[in-house]
Order: structure tokens, then sequence, then C-alpha cells
């Protein structure tokens, strides 16, 4: 219980406009890496041919 | 293990950054961008041969983000002379929202992010054109000629003129004449468009140190080189029609608009004190844009409006 205290303690409090703004950024990267997913997967489908998935297993 | 109770750092010494999406979507100049994504459209749409809609698309995506990538290594590099002109100095990095650092960072991964996935998704002699446009406006325009010429943008004017070869070779893998035309026209529009502007912020560049052609050769000097640069590109903005790549329709618009450019940069010339002589420079500028959108427009919705008849046909 002693140590929890005292980890809370240490490290860099982030004041709500820094958290807020590292929120905001977060959400963007997470929304372009999801797109940029979606992006590679349809053009390797479109550069390969729609029969690689249409394979032996 | 040594356990540190005292802790030697201040919080408040630390940059903890605040900077928001938009923030960073600004460090890509967002508006040269646009002109940008038009540009190279044109040079993927005029292109010979068929390219899939997804190809042409993330290639188009990945030169906007090149061109972007390099506004960033921009505004890293410029932050010193952004600060002082009243033009730049709300940028993200002079007004401290983003450091110098991450700015840098963000212009190195996105220029290697968008030249390798133009080599992986359409060919690598496109990805090595828009890696040599990213040196270009980056390296040859920001590091060396804006500080050093008042020929800086004429010369620094070929990186932003290279969008739509990038383009051209993305879709059919080759450089074609058409695209080349393209080049010239953008190249020839860089400086009356840019020192129009130049005329009105003479004193901000001068300030700076950037030895624009109006703080550097003086403003009659310049008022004549845009009529002469304006005479140029007037006919050249003709040629895609003459080349048989545009449509009479293009053709006409070409030379009412070419010839409005010409009136608008006479104008220029000839006002010289005041404000008719800043009105008349505020008109050019702004009529400038509406061009190169004009004659780009153009050729892009009459491409597509070709291609979507020929396949229903």
């Amino acid at each position: 219980m002693m140590m929890a205290e005292t980890d809370t303690q240490i490290g860099i409090k982030l004041n709500p406009a820094q958290e807020k703004s590292r929120r905001n950024r977060n959400i963007a990267i997470g929304l372009i890496l999801a797109a940029l997913i979606v992006l590679f997967y349809a053009v390797t489908i479109v550069k390969l041919g729609p029969s690689v998935l249409n394979r032996p297993l | 293990m040594t356990y540190v109770k005292d802790q030697s750092f201040k919080q408040d010494s630390l940059e903890i950054s605040i900077a928001e999406p938009k923030d960073y979507f600004a460090l890509l100049k967002p508006r040269v961008m646009y002109l940008v994504v038009l540009t190279a459209l044109a040079g993927i749409m005029t292109a010979p041969g068929h390219v899939h809609g997804l190809i042409g698309f993330v290639s188009l995506l990945a030169i906007a983000v090149g061109a972007g990538a390099s506004g960033a290594l921009n505004m890293w590099y410029d932050a010193d002379i952004d600060a002082i002109m009243t033009r730049t100095r709300t940028r993200p990095v002079p007004s401290g929202r983003i450091t110098g650092d991450q700015a840098l960072a963000f212009g190195l991964i996105l220029s290697f992010a968008s030249v390798f996935t133009l080599g992986l998704v359409a060919n690598w002699l496109a990805a090595s054109l828009l890696a040599f446009t990213i040196f270009f406006y980056a390296v040859i325009y920001t590091m060396w000629l804006k500080r050093w010429t008042p020929q800086n943008i004429v010369i620094g004017g070929a990186a932003g003129a290279f969008p739509p070869i990038v383009g051209c070779a993305a879709a059919s893998g080759s450089i074609t004449w058409d695209s080349v035309i393209l080049f010239t026209i953008i190249f020839l529009w860089t400086p009356p468009h840019f020192w129009a502007l130049a005329i009105l912020k003479s004193q901000d560049y001068e300030e700076a140190g950037v030895p624009m052609m109006p703080n550097a050769k003086g403003l009659d000097r310049t008022r004549l080189e845009i009529l002469i640069y304006s005479l140029l590109l007037a006919p050249v903005g003709v040629l895609p029609w003459l080349f048989g790549f545009a449509s009479p329709v293009y053709g006409v618009l070409s030379i009412v608009s070419g010839l409005g450019f010409v009136a608008l940069a006479w104008r220029v010339f000839q006002r010289r004190t005041g404000k008719p002589a800043d009105s008349a420079a505020k008109g050019l500028f702004a009529y400038s844009i509406l061009y190169l959108f004009l004659l780009f427009g153009v050729l892009v919705i009459e491409t597509a409006g070709a291609l979507i008849l020929n396949r229903l046909g």
C-alpha cells in the first residue's frame, strides 16, 4: 500500500491541456493507422489479383 | 539499486507537447497540397494507358503526402525567418505549438513513407522522382536558394512543378511530353504568382533577410519580370490543346484566361505607387491561383468525362 502511494507520486503529471492534446493525437494516429491497414490490404488484392484469396490451404 | 528520492528536474522545465492533430496538418502546407493534388491528378489522368483507380488514388495520396512532408521540412528549417514575417509567424513551429525536432521528425518520416509507398504501389521511377522533388524543395530551395539569390523561386519553382510528371510516371511508368508541358505551365506560373505576393510583403522579406526579387532587385524590375513571365505563360497554357491532349473547350478557356493573366500583369506593371499598386498586385495574386485551378481543373474534368464516355460506349 505504501509502495503504491509512492509510485503515484513518481513521474510527470500532465495538466488537462496536455492530456487532451495527447488523447487527440492518439486518436488521429489510430484512425490513420486503421485507414492505412484497409488501404494496403485493398492495394495488395488489386496488385496480386482476387485469385490470391482462392488458393488451396 | 538506488532509489532516487530527490528528483533533480522540475516538471515545468520539461517540454510536453500540446500540439493538436490540426497543428501537424498545418505543417503539411495544406493549401499547397490541394494544388499538388490537382496537378498530379492531371498528370495521372493524361498519362498513356490505363491505371487501376485504387492504384491511381494511392499514388495521388503518396504524392500529396510527399509534398506535405517537404512543407514540414521547410517549416523546420525556416522557423527563424518564419518567426519574423507577419505572414508566417503563426505557423506551428515559430508559434511554439510544435518544436523544431518534432517538425523535422514528422517531415522525414512522411518523406520516407510516401516515397516507399509510391515505389511499392506504383513504380520506382515515380518514387525516385518524388524523392527528388522532396530533396529539391527541402534542400536545394529551402536550405540553399531561398536565402542566397532573388532567383530562388524561379529555380525552386521546379519543385512545385514536378507533381504532373510524378503523377504521369506513377500511372504509366514513363515521362511523356504531355507531362513536361504541364510541368512548364506551373514552372512559368510560379514567378508571377509569388512575386505578386512578394510585392505586397516586400518589407517582411527585407526584415527576414530573404532576397526576394522586390527587396533585392527593386519593385520596377519585379514588375517587368512579372510581365515577361506572364507573356511566356499565356501561350504555354494553350499547348495542351495544341498538342491534342485537351479539348477545344480547354483551348478557348486557356486563351481567354491567359489574356486575362497578361492584362492583370500589365496593370501591375503600370500601377507603381500607393493603393492602386497594391490592389493590382493583390488582383494578380488572386487571379493566378484561379488561373491554375481553372486550367488543371478543366483538364481533369474533361479527361475524366472522356474516360467515362469511353467506358459507357
